[in-house]
């Protein structure tokens, strides 16, 4: 039997074969099932009654309200009262309500479990992989399948191994790394693939570091991004009290359908230009072009996790931002912002300009506080930069780091920040 | 699960706005039916017929989730779809509202206007007109069950129905 790659080996163990090939139907056994306010209750509510109400676990469904939190009209306050009759009705303990953004508060509370097939009704749910399990996004109808029966059928992917050696250098993070490969590879150059992160430059990332290599999986169309559980993933989830977890690791001579190598200590910090997440370009280039700005957008699943909030304050520290730029900050998980607040990083920035917004999805997903007008431009540290995305159908989106978007901010135009790094 | 169908026939990277254009998505599927591939042939949807099969290239479905997208295709009276490769999404979709997807390499002696005939337990897609045939991988029996069902919720729907006469069934018999 030839030697399997780790995304493989998973999907055995949740067919209960030996072994997958790729192009193959399994039936999958789910370990975790998620879905938000905006796919869940509201979308599965009708087809869930033609199934007689039927859940397969209970325990095994996570609900988070992190779309369209707090609402702010009727028809979202609506949709939050559906979600909450839902979870009552039905005894759902794992229901989250403007605690955080969906793909942070499973990692966060340590329900993801290595080895397994988790799936979610939100495009980014690869996110999962930093921890190694399977993670993959599904539509509503599909993830009403999952609720009703614990199962799913998967077309077993190819596998594509990226490899990273060297350390990153201060100024530039896991984000640089993916706007690098995405630039390398396009924004479907992993079109129904798995890919699988490693090498010493993804081992010496921090877990918030690795949950954006496996979140922005998705924005190389790929299925699922997973990076082999070590010591460090395994701490996080006993110390979340979960120990009921038996990881996986790829065969040492695994094969892969395509492989490719970087290093990180030659990287250098990037943005990802409109129209999309693949038209990337050197930070330090751009510099050059003073790219003005409306807004700098320090928030989603992506890119406001605690490491996010600590490195934007960290360039921004007793300085102010650009005169007339929006600064907005959107903690991704109340555990995030709480921590930010006790040791003083959220200070920072609101002394430098900030505007602090809810914790949950909010400008990301063109909703909330923080919506482009015509003609506007921000930089963010979100995943996607569409038309239309953040607002307006002709307002520009810029990609970058955390790091790049707090130095953009203080200069009012898009800048490498190695200019503002002491 | 067998299909017969005329064949229409299209290129690669054929993309959810072209199946069903964005302007259409306020419309049922029912209505963006008869709008479907609009943005390469303004009278397909006159001109398809039911049994109906599409061929084409790579990445077919690419760009937004819709589902409405594979549902316009099927209420246009589409019964499968063969490329070269599908979009993620879309290829989910298809299969889960009772639309066979098949991805096979070698499609290239196929043109518009033949007869195909497919057999999904089998594997196999013959042209009966121009005589080739064509193999690909056969979708498992699980998965042509749900076709046959007419997809995913009414294929559950069967099954928790089947399950719930079970349980009836035995309550009876232990009274009796
Ligand atoms: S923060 Fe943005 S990318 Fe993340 S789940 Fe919300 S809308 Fe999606």
């Amino acid at each position: 039997m030839s030697q399997q790659t780790l995304s493989h080996k998973i999907l055995a163990r949740a067919a209960g074969k030996t072994s997958v090939t790729p192009g193959e139907i399994i039936w999958a056994k789910v370990g975790l099932a998620m879905m938000t306010d905006s796919s869940g209750p509201r979308r599965i509510q009708a087809n869930h009654i033609r199934l007689k109400e039927r859940i397969w676990d209970k325990d095994k469904v996570v609900v988070i309200s992190d779309h369209f939190v707090p609402a702010h009209n009727e028809g979202e306050a609506l949709i939050q009262r559906i979600t909450r009759q839902w979870v009552e009705k039905h005894g759902i303990q794992k229901y989250h309500y403007g605690e955080g953004i969906c793909h942070i508060i499973p990692v966060e509370r340590g329900y993801i479990r290595p080895g397994t097939v988790m799936v979610g009704a939100d495009s980014h749910t690869p996110t999962g992989g930093a921890l190694g399990a399977f993670a993959v996004g599904v539509g509503s109808t599909e993830i009403l399948g999952v609720i009703v029966t614990g199962e799913i059928w998967l077309k077993v992917p190819r596998t594509i191994r990226v490899w990273w050696d060297g350390k990153l250098n201060p100024a530039v993070m896991a984000k640089d790394m993916m706007l690098r490969l995405i630039g390398e590879i396009g924004d479907d150059g992993a079109s129904y693939q798995a890919v699988e992160y490693s090498g010493p430059g993804v081992k010496a990332l921090s877990l918030d570091e690795r949950l954006v290599l496996s979140n922005m999986t998705t924005e190389l169309g790929g299925e699922a991004g997973i990076i082999e559980p070590d010591e460090l993933v395994l701490e996080h989830l006993r110390a979340q009290g979960q120990t009921d977890f038996d990881p996986l690791y790829a065969d040492p001579d695994a094969e892969y359908d395509r492989e490719l190598g970087f290093d990180a200590s030659l990287l250098e910090p990037l943005v990802a230009c409109p129209p999309n997440p693949s038209n990337v370009f050197l930070a330090r280039e751009l510099a050059a072009d003073k790219i003005r700005l409306d807004q700098a957008y320090i928030g989603a699943c992506t890119g406001a996790k605690y490491t996010d909030l600590v490195a934007a304050a960290e360039i921004v520290k007793g300085q102010q931002i650009a005169p007339g730029l929006r600064f907005l900050v959107a903690p991704a998980s109340r555990q995030a912002f709480r921590r930010a607040l006790a040791d003083g990083t959220i200070s920072t920035l609101v002394e430098a300009g900030a505007t602090v917004l809810p914790t949950g999805c909010g400008a990301c997903a063109g909703l909330g506080n923080g919506i482009l007008a015509s003609g506007e431009r921000a930089i963010s540290s979100t995943n996607r930069n569409y038309p239309g995305r953040m607002g307006a159908r002709d307002s520009e989106v810029y990609l970058a780091s955390p790091r790049t978007v707090a130095a953009s901010a203080l200069a009012g135009h898009i800048v490498d920040p190695r200019e503002f790094e002491g | 699960m067998q299909l017969k169908g005329r064949v229409w026939r299209f290129g690669d990277d054929i993309s959810t706005d072209v199946i069903a254009p964005g302007k259409y998505l306020r419309l049922s599927s029912a209505e963006i039916a008869g709008h479907v591939m609009e943005g390469l042939d303004p009278d397909f949807a006159r001109k398809v017929q039911p049994g109906d099969i599409i061929i084409a290239g790579r990445n077919f479905g690419c760009g937004s989730s819709r589902e409405n997208a594979p549902d316009a295709l099927r209420l246009a009276g589409i019964s499968a779809i063969v490329a070269k490769s599908f979009a993620r999404i879309f290829f989910r979709n298809c299969i889960n509202l009772g639309v066979p997807a098949i991805d096979c390499d070698s499609l290239d002696q196929i043109a518009e206007g033949d007869i195909v005939e497919i057999d999904l337990e089998l594997g196999l897609m013959t042209n009966l007109t121009g005589g080739q045939q064509f193999s690909f991988q056969p979708l498992p029996a699980h998965l042509i069950s749900m076709l046959e069902a007419g997809g995913l919720v009414p294929f559950l729907e069967q099954r928790v129905a089947a399950e719930e006469a079970e349980k009836l069934k035995a309550a009876e018999e232990a009274v009796a």
